[in-house]
């Protein structure tokens, strides 16, 4: 009797203990909106280390990097997460456009492949993360296509979801117009590189944790 | 049609307009490769009614697909305008929501283009801009 009685309470208790530990969370959005650059503020914040390089140039970011065990504490509170840090969804890739950036072409034609077979990987993730960060860049119209499919596609597999407006240092962002955007979900606007509001970012992120 | 003029030639450029009706009873792959093929054949397809979450997931994941083995393709732009009701009451709200279940979503327009051809679809609440490259 008692050993089931222990049986069951484990299981009870595994099951509620695993819900919070080592929760993943996808970091989603179009090119160049911040997504590496927030992950690598969390992974430095809390383990010292980055997960993945930064660049002006588009789809710097080609394959999901993850960063297993982040253990983030915040007023008390401790939770591990798996960060999933995805490529940036777009519906076109020109390699014209990295020779902009003074690519060669051979380098620029290497990089559209990439890019391409990111976005596939980066949409085939959907279906194994436990929630998303959704980061915009709040200089840019958040009325995009593409912005509109990624938090559609999350609100189909119910998928919780944070929306982030990325660089708020910069003159020309606004998070008002992306909170009009998206009415139905909490914005927290943040600057990844610069460090900018990440006490009210952890607390989003641990409210989206607790939706899990 | 639309004409335009590129280096003293003018080139056509056409314009589909695909009613719902014609991809309703369509698979996911099929709808997709139907949008997909007028699409490289250099037109911009307006849908009446739009795709579901998971075929535009599925639109995007084709076309990178495409762009990867095509040699002049570089993807699509895609858009998609539905009625605004923010501010409508509960019951139009319901009734819409209602037609649309029993109906299907066919009161949103969906624009979907060729990269080398369309440059940007600017999207706001209230309109669709379609600028040419």
């Amino acid at each position: 009797m008692f050993k089931i009685l222990k049986r069951v309470s484990a299981r009870i208790f595994g099951s509620l203990f695993r819900k919070r530990e080592n929760i993943k969370i996808g970091f989603y959005g179009p090119p160049n909106a911040g997504k590496t650059s927030l992950a690598n503020r969390i992974c430095k914040d809390w383990t010292g280390e980055e997960i993945g390089s930064v660049s002006s140039v588009p789809h710097e970011t080609r394959n999901v990097q993850i960063k297993e065990k982040v253990e983030i504490k915040y007023k008390g509170k401790t939770m591990t997460f798996k960060l999933v840090d995805t490529p940036g969804i777009a519906t076109r890739v020109d390699y014209e456009n990295f020779l902009r950036f003074g690519l060669k072409k051979k380098i620029a034609k290497k990089r559209a492949k990439e890019a391409t077979q990111g976005i596939i990987e980066a949409i085939k993730w959907l279906d194994d993360v436990d929630a998303v960060i959704v980061i915009l860049d709040a200089t840019e119209n958040p009325y995009s296509q593409v912005n509109i499919t990624i938090i559609g596609n999350l609100v189909a597999r119910k998928i919780p979801v944070l929306v982030v407006g990325n660089k708020v240092d910069l003159k020309k962002a606004d998070v008002k117009k992306i909170e009009s955007a998206f009415p139905d979900y909490e914005v927290v606007g943040v600057s990844a590189k610069e460090g900018i509001n990440m006490d009210e970012f952890y607390e989003s992120l641990f409210k989206l944790a607790r939706k899990v | 049609m639309i004409e335009k003029k590129v280096s003293g030639k003018y080139r056509g450029l056409s314009l589909q307009v695909l009613p719902f009706s014609e991809v309703q009873d369509l698979t996911i792959a099929q709808r997709v490769k139907k949008i997909l093929t007028l699409v490289l054949g250099n037109k911009i397809v307006i849908l009446h009614g739009r795709l579901r979450p998971e075929e535009e997931a599925r639109l995007i994941e084709d076309t990178m697909a495409m762009v990867d083995h095509i040699k002049s393709f570089r993807g699509i732009e895609l858009a998609v305008i539905e009625p605004n009701l923010k501010n409508e009451s509960f019951l139009v709200k319901f009734r819409y929501n209602l037609a649309k279940k029993l109906v299907g979503d066919n009161s949103a327009l969906t624009v979907i283009g060729p990269a080398t051809i369309v440059k940007e679809i600017k999207r706001d609440p209230k309109r669709l801009e379609v600028l040419l490259s």
